[in-house]
């Protein structure tokens, strides 16, 4: 079985479903943009971030980010040459709302209430978001 | 305050599921009065939207936390809409019994 795929974070999702050209011949191609790949065009070609800068935000490793942005690269173009629309799906992407693990008994949680800070399995209090483990 | 559970049977014996919209059976233990209610998931063999079903039942019952392996992202959006919170335990091997024994201390 292979490794299972860290969750690319992403701050919000793309405000759209897909681009579509026009004044071409038609044709059904379509490329399939996924989300993290939308966020990584826009971290460092919208947001003018550097790769170390912008992995950190969606907590992978830089040369995964590298692969990702490459990869978005390449639908876009491939999009604009072969002038086919391309799609945004969901991916691997994981929403940027905030998750915690508890380094106690290692669960994994969110916190719609602010006012409580510990774990809701063993009630220690030896929490820290997931993001910031992801180095 | 009510905490579900997704367990694959329906005894605090069961194993925990580590799924949540196709979890066999959920759990609902009440901490006012150290209750358990064993409600089957209809969704358990369902093609497509048993996530978005499953947490509809639970904003239903009145849910103010789940505990499962992992949430898919449907399920998980809706979730955070109605401000339940989501608990991920990776123990495949823990019963629901131990799990509740360690809510209750």
């Amino acid at each position: 079985m292979p490794r299972r795929r860290r969750l690319r974070k992403i701050v919000a999702p793309p405000g759209f479903k897909g681009f579509r050209p026009y004044g071409h011949i038609k044709n059904n191609r379509v490329v399939e943009l996924n989300y993290e790949e939308y966020e990584a065009i826009k971290l460092a070609d919208y947001d003018n971030m550097n790769q170390e800068e912008a992995c950190k935000l969606m907590g992978i490793s830089r040369a995964t980010f590298a692969r990702i942005y490459e990869s978005a690269r390449q639908k876009i173009a491939k999009s604009l040459v072969e002038s086919c629309e391309f799609k945004t799906v969901f991916g691997n992407a994981h929403l940027d709302d905030d998750w915690y693990v508890c380094n106690a008994c290692h669960a994994r949680f969110n916190l719609p209430d602010d006012n409580s800070k510990d774990c809701p399995i063993c009630k220690s209090d030896a929490i820290e978001p997931i993001i910031k483990k992801m180095k | 305050m009510k905490i579900a559970i997704t367990s694959s049977g329906d005894s605090t014996d069961a194993k925990f599921d580590l799924r949540f919209g196709r979890a066999a059976y959920f759990c609902v233990y009440d901490t006012s009065n150290g209750s358990t209610q064993f409600i089957a998931n209809e969704q358990c063999d369902a093609q497509g939207g048993a996530g978005t079903k499953a947490a509809e039942k639970m904003i239903e019952l009145g849910v103010k936390r789940i505990i499962s392996g992992d949430f898919g992202p449907k399920a998980k959006d809706l979730l955070n809409q109605f401000k339940i919170q989501m608990v991920m335990l990776d123990d495949a091997n823990s019963t629901v019994g131990v799990i509740i024994d360690k809510l209750s201390v």
